[in-house]
């Protein structure tokens, strides 16, 4: 199908895109890469009078090293987020998690920005920001501000972004020697994942010194399996270990019923591909379930 | 209406186009290259494929207004003076297509993949093409065609690959 009307507009700066969001009011759409909003506007699931395209911001695209945390631009795409050394020394479970997404044509136009802020709950990026303890930075008329990625996402495609604001830059804190691994499920070749787990690991001397374990599609907003992180942390990574931890994946979740899975089924799911996230980011043998 | 300039296949354009033009709309109808062709409509399936600013994309995922300043290259701009390009001499050699629908978006996609990965053993060619469906051949002469181009390509080669190298190709030598 063909979009409904808009009018178009493509800033070259952000105050000037910040200015025709403002202008455009509530039916104003940001567009980054289009890999999400395209297919939404040619099915008529959306129709924003006005779309501001961010292609010409190059200030939003790449990444840079600040001293502890390392910045990725908004508009950087999937496929550049990948190829880049500093996300691969320093938050490799990005890099891990790029790699499952979609395709390589729409990973190289889908950008890293759009993902977080359209917040699938099946999306994948979701999970990592919030393992990584990742900060938003959120530009608006009145300056920026930045929210941290664990009250960034608030519902189904629901963010903190407000409809006149724009993300412009994601800052990650190093986790520079950690280990990391994202174990997504699905059923077919660029499918959206059904459930899948965020995990990143710090060891010390062959005990679990931090663990982050974070659930995709578990719920509306990427959940946190704080039960299974309290379980490792401090025990050997051992694969005894991390099966017990695993029970507690589903915790505290209710997940949704839909053509894909039953609620009991993604927690039997969330189980299951905890144990082996963690055994990956522990540097284990994958074991089955 | 929006004004937009593209270069396709090596020639340039100037267009004023409805901003919610798809690109493959765009390319298709009003620059006339119907070889790329519309699929799925639902950005699955990968027969769109086509080269922007020399990389794979789904040109019924973007509008044509992202495109303002590109190079756009489709299937119609591969072959030189006639002589087909190694991916799609190697299609054609290896009975790679049935009814033919996905090849224009395969072949794109299998020109992107090789640039990044010159010999790719066949769980990488099936991982690169993960983005294009075919619903005739079952993959396995698709696999064949894309090893068989990369032979083809690869320095070293015969002198039939000689008289088209990979950097006087699209998507070679990157």
């Amino acid at each position: 199908m063909i979009p409904a009307s808009f009018d178009y507009v493509a800033p070259s700066s952000v105050e000037e895109a910040l200015q025709a969001l403002a202008q455009g009011g509530e039916e104003a759409k940001v567009l980054g890469g289009g890999q999400s909003l395209l297919p939404v506007l040619r099915m008529r699931l959306a129709a924003p009078t006005t779309v501001v395209d961010l292609r010409k911001l190059t200030e939003l695209r790449g990444v840079r090293d600040e001293g502890d945390a390392i910045v990725i631009g908004s508009m950087t795409t999937h496929h550049d987020v990948t190829r880049d050394p500093l996300v691969a020394e320093h938050a490799e479970l990005v890099v891990k998690t790029i790699r499952t997404v979609a395709d390589p044509q729409i990973r190289h136009r889908g950008t890293f920005g759009g993902s977080l802020v359209h917040a699938d709950p099946a999306g994948d990026l979701l999970a990592p920001a919030v393992a990584l303890g990742a900060e938003m930075v959120i530009a608006g008329s009145s300056g920026r501000r930045t929210v941290p990625a664990s009250e960034f996402f608030l519902d189904f495609f629901t963010t903190a972004v407000a409809p006149d604001e724009i993300l412009v830059e994601v800052r990650i804190p190093k986790h520079t020697g950690w280990g990391s691994h994202y174990e997504k499920f699905n059923r077919v070749a660029q499918a959206w994942s059904i459930v899948a787990v965020a995990a990143a690991v710090r060891s010390e001397g062959g005990s679990i010194a931090e663990a982050r374990v974070v659930l995709t599609n578990m719920g509306s907003t990427p959940i946190r399996a704080t039960g299974v992180e309290q379980a490792l942390v401090g025990q050997p990574a051992s694969d005894e270990v991390i099966r017990a931890a695993a029970q507690h994946a589903a915790e505290g979740t209710s997940p949704m019923t839909d053509g894909n899975a039953d609620g009991d089924y993604r927690e039997h799911l969330a189980r299951v591909l905890t144990g082996r996230a963690v055994a990956a980011a522990a540097g284990l043998a994958v074991q089955g379930g | 209406m929006t004004r937009i300039a593209v270069t396709v296949d090596g020639v340039k354009y100037a267009d004023e186009v409805e901003p919610r033009m798809l690109l493959v709309h765009y390319l298709r109808e009003q620059v006339g290259k119907t070889g790329t062709v519309v699929g799925c409509d639902t950005s699955n399936c990968g027969a769109c494929t086509v080269h922007l600013d020399g990389r794979s994309v789904k040109s019924c995922s973007i509008l044509a207004v992202q495109a303002d300043g590109s190079e756009v290259t489709t299937i119609e701009g591969l072959a030189r003076e006639g002589q087909l390009h190694p991916v799609q001499q190697a299609f054609h050699d290896n009975h790679a297509l049935q009814c033919g629908f996905c090849t224009p978006g395969m072949i794109m996609q299998s020109i992107d993949l090789l640039g990044d990965n010159p010999d790719p053993d066949d769980a990488a060619v099936r991982e690169g093409l993960e983005g294009n469906l075919c619903r005739c051949t079952g993959y396995q002469n698709i696999v064949k065609a894309v090893r068989d181009a990369a032979d083809m390509m690869s320095s070293g080669a015969g002198p039939a690959a000689e008289r088209v190298s990979p950097s006087s190709v699209a998507g070679g030598g990157r």
